[in-house]
């Protein structure tokens, strides 16, 4: 490739520090003096495995005294990279601005897994920090041996070993080993355990952590000279767009490739059992093939799935595929039976599209035997084995170059388009970009599973909740896997049916309210159609989660209603009357986040629902909290209620966030902040629709998302520590992101009930919902 | 064809239906403009023409009279424009990916109304989305840029 400038400058780094000469046209870069990673022995082909036990897999240190950290992570947009810096930084004791960071590629890039399950900080910060601290140690003892003093009396600051008593004489970090290995070796048993000899440092002389220094991927974005993955090219590069069945379930019985094949620019239609796809050298041209090309499709005998608006019928009814086991406390159903009050309550959560910004995307490369696909998946070390596969490639053959795309919220853990560009790169043995269409996207991308719970409770006599049953039913027997060979959607139209599937696992409440009464149960229930279904479940932000907590938090609200008693109040003594806690002490930072939150919010206590007014416009406010792993949130939210129009505006939201040690404050408000609002969308907007035969939401309009009319007019985002110990030196760092997702859809539905007195049971809230509700009940 | 973008001159042997959005990426090499829906919906393709807004995947190459700025023309002599700036010093983005949107429309509102209301703000930017939710930075970002222009 003449023009270098097409391949990003962290890509372009990342590729010059393999002589691939031999390989791939594209990849014949210039030579640099950075050190080779370290690799796993005996493999025959371009992308052996960067050894997680050799400290030069992690972190390379140049000549000029700076320094570039390799880590096995992805970035979804919430800055983890700069964060994961920080924490680097701080244990090597070297300048924030003297670093650069690459992530996510399977090649150069030790294999930890990608991002998921919001456990970059809390699981991948460990190791991180471990090897960088082992850095500054071997560092630290080459520095004890060229200036001929012992360990104990040096001293390193930004990079600089200097003799603490002679600060005059001093040795960097690059002239000890700039360019050069360390050949260092690591131990543990996984990635996740690798460790050298040093130790981290106490939270205490931590000097970046805790600050917020700007993200490093913000100005690029800004500016536009950032490349991702969309903009990857090579040359001979053609473009396909997928023909998708028209009915879910739909058998392909022939294709009139004449009626394409006269297009301008027509490469060829390429198809197997039910995956076709059109090929064309301008993107413009494979679009309009598709849409031109005929394809004569049979419907199935039996309708996939019902339509949408008889889910919960449907579900309700189902017998369960799979069942979780009951998580029980005391005798539930005495409790229930002899209770002063029991109430019962039905929810019910749609399915929920992941529908990113832009569409799957993905460019394979297959010249000189190999196989790299460039991709914005989460997961690009599943993604490679995955491809490899598929295509019956051996693995190192086969790389992911992870670049920066539109955040999918999960959907990136099963990345069709880059089996699909792989694939037919190997078809057609030249380059091909894949992009999915958003008609196609948002109707085939992944779903969040729907959910219909069924909730009892019971108060006794002076308004204690004494009993607390959960049943639910999730949709969610065809969850596709991470980058699975089988599950993936090109593997499934082309007829492979992995068996049994993947079911999810459903799921129940988690909280830290001491009720001596409980059942909690979760039921996993299938669709007629298992394969090849635009209603396959992925993991959407918090899986799971924010479906549950909405019934378990807006029932705890109508417990809290049936006892004349303040929703925060009501919190509070059933977090508070409890006895112990768990190792990360969730129950008692529970009670720091709802108490914060409440303060922060300016929280009157009284019971909901307020006295409904007369004007137009209702006023309420709402709060739910929860946890996911180690990581506590509580949210409040404050919404006007058009009682006319049905309307929600959520004017305001406070979230109270406990994470433990926070790394980058600023950058975790902003994540909060978002966050809530992706869980604010879900509220008020989003529902995958669908008759019998497809799915009917297809773009912005028929599957409406959060705007900027919908933004709050103000939000605050209390960083909590609620440890008994706050100021400990091994204070732990959780995950900061998914735990936002949780409470928020409780959190409006509290507040509506607050401003109308009407509980709503079912999201979206969407206006003619919210009307007819409300009209419903007379208000 | 010819085109005039960002201050240059390209002739490009297209289709003239083509829509601008695929010349830009795939022909010109300018990559701020990015598809998100084809169909005129999220706003992530947006390029400014005659100081207006325009979706350059529903626009096609031919109905282009006057010159195209894209994201990567905001700039003079190397200085980010302040809308630009507004968005670093209030770290605005998630992934990014439909900045270009936002940026370009914000950019557009502000040169008709430098002084929006929050309301002017809201509406003005109404059908410029972002999955990530960045919309209560990118509105503070707006006043704050509007505040570094005035
Ligand atoms: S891509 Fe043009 S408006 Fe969405
Ligand atoms: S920042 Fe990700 S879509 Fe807007």
């Amino acid at each position: 490739m003449s023009d270098l400038t097409k391949i990003p400058p962290h890509i372009e780094q990342e590729l010059s520090r393999r002589n691939f000469l031999s390989c791939a046209g594209m990849l014949a870069v210039s030579f640099s003096s950075i050190a080779p990673p370290a690799f796993a022995q005996g493999s025959a082909g371009p992308y052996p495995d960067p050894n997680f036990r050799q400290l030069d897999s992690w972190i390379v240190i140049h000549q000029d005294n700076t320094a570039t950290f390799h880590v096995g992570k992805t970035d979804c947009g919430q800055g983890t990279g700069t964060a994961f810096r920080q924490m680097m930084c701080d244990e090597l004791d070297i300048a924030y601005d003297k670093t650069n960071l690459i992530m996510g590629s399977t090649d150069t890039t030790v294999d930890q897994g990608g991002s998921g399950g919001s456990d970059a900080i809390q699981v991948d910060g460990w190791p991180m920090r471990r090897v960088a601290a082992e850095a500054r140690r071997v560092l630290l003892e080459m520095g004890s041996q060229k200036l001929g003093v012992p360990v104990g009396q040096l001293t390193v600051a930004d990079a600089v070993v200097s003799v603490k008593a002679e600060p005059s004489k001093k040795v960097t970090y690059g002239e000890l080993i700039g360019g050069r290995r360390f050949n260092v070796a690591l131990t543990g048993g996984d990635v996740n355990a690798t460790t050298g000899t040093a130790k981290v440092k106490p939270v205490q002389e931590l000097k970046l952590v805790g600050k917020s220094p700007q993200r490093y991927d913000i100005p690029p974005k800004v500016d536009g000279s950032l490349k991702w993955a969309v903009d990857m090219k090579a040359p001979g590069m053609v473009h396909a767009r997928n023909v998708k069945p028209p009915v879910a379930g739909a058998k392909l019985v022939s294709i009139d490739e004449s009626s394409v094949r006269n297009l301008p620019g027509f490469v060829k239609v390429v198809s197997k059992g039910n995956y076709v796809a059109v090929v064309c050298e301008r993107e413009e041209q494979a679009i309009a093939a598709s849409r031109q090309l005929k394809v004569n499709w049979q419907k199935p005998d039996t309708a996939p799935f019902p339509a949408s608006e008889d889910l919960f019928r449907y579900m309700r009814a189902a017998t369960p595929t799979s069942s979780g086991r009951p998580v029980t406390l005391g005798d539930c159903a005495a409790a229930l039976a002899g209770a002063a009050r029991v109430l019962e309550a039905d929810y019910e959560i749609p399915f929920q599209g992941h529908t990113a910004l832009a569409p799957a995307h993905a460019m394979a490369d297959p010249s000189n035997g190999q196989m790299t696909i460039y991709s914005n998946d989460m997961k690009s070390y599943g993604m490679r084995d995955g491809i490899a596969k598929f295509l019956g490639m051996p693995r190192d053959r086969v790389r992911v170059v992870w670049m920066e795309g539109p955040q999918g919220f999960g959907r990136t853990a099963a990345d069709d388009a880059g089996f699909e560009a792989a694939w037919l790169a190997k078809e057609l043995n030249r380059p091909v970009r894949v992009q999915w269409m958003r008609h196609e996207e948002t109707a085939w991308d992944t779903k969040g599973p729907a959910f219909a719970c069924k909730l009892r409770g019971g108060l006794d006599a002076q308004g204690n909740l004494i009993a607390f049953e959960y049943e639910s039913q999730a949709c969610d027997h065809n969850h596709v896997g991470y980058n699975e060979a089988e599950t993936v959607l090109i593997s499934q139209l082309m007829g492979t049916r992995k068996s049994p599937p993947n079911r999810g696992g459903g799921a129940v409440p988690d909280d830290s309210y001491a009720i001596p009464n409980r059942r909690m149960v979760s039921h996993v229930v299938g669709l007629p159609l298992i394969w090849e279904t635009p209603l396959r479940t992925g993991n959407l932000r918090d899986p799971n989660g924010p479906q549950v907590t909405f019934a378990s938090e807006s029932f705890i609200d109508e417990m809290a209603a049936a006892a004349k008693a303040d929703p925060v109040a009501f919190r509070m003594k059933l977090l508070t009357s409890g006895t112990g806690d768990d190792s990360g002490f969730k129950r008692a930072r529970a009670i720091a986040c709802v108490k914060a939150a409440a303060e922060a919010y300016g929280w009157d206590a009284r019971p909901a629902p307020k006295r409904v007014g007369s004007g137009e416009i209702l006023t309420g406010r709402g709060i739910a909290y929860s946890f996911r792993s180690q990581t506590v949130v509580a949210e409040i939210a404050e919404v006007e209620v058009n009682r006319r129009a049905g309307h929600v505006w959520v004017r305001r939201l406070v979230c109270a966030h406990d994470c433990g040690l926070v790394i980058n404050p600023e950058g975790l408000r902003r994540t909060t902040e978002c966050g809530m609002l992706h869980s604010l969308s879900r509220a008020l907007k989003e529902e995958v629709t669908f008759d019998t035969e497809k799915v009917t939401s297809v773009d912005w309009t028929s599957h409406p998302t959060l705007t900027h009319l919908d933004s709050p007019a103000r939000i605050d985002v209390v960083l909590v520590n609620g440890d008994p110990n706050p100021n400990r030196p091994d204070l732990p760092h959780y995950g900061g992101g998914e735990t936002i997702c949780k409470p928020m859809l409780a959190a409006v539905g509290n507040a509506i009930f607050d401003a109308t007195g009407v509980r709503l049971r079912r999201v979206p809230f969407r206006d003619a919902r919210v009307l007819s509700a409300l009209k419903a009940a007379g208000v | 064809m010819t085109l005039k973008v960002n201050g240059n001159t390209h002739t490009v042997d297209v289709d003239p239906a083509t829509p601008l959005l695929y010349i830009l990426r795939n022909d010109l090499g300018l990559q701020g403009p990015r598809f998100g829906c084809g169909s005129g919906q999220c706003g992530a393709c947006t390029v400014i023409v005659k100081g207006n807004a325009v979706r350059s995947c529903i626009t096609p190459a031919s109905a282009i009279r006057d010159e195209v700025t894209t994201l990567e023309g905001l700039a003079v002599g190397g200085k980010l424009h302040p809308v630009q700036q507004a968005w670093i010093d209030e770290q605005v983005p998630q992934c990014g990916f439909c900045q270009n949107g936002q940026i370009m429309t914000a950019k557009v509102l502000l040169d008709k109304n430098p002084n929006p209301t929050d309301e002017q703000i809201r509406t003005g930017m109404a059908n410029t989305l972002c999955r990530c939710m960045t919309y209560y930075r990118i509105q503070a970002a707006i006043k704050r840029a509007a505040k570094a222009r005035a």
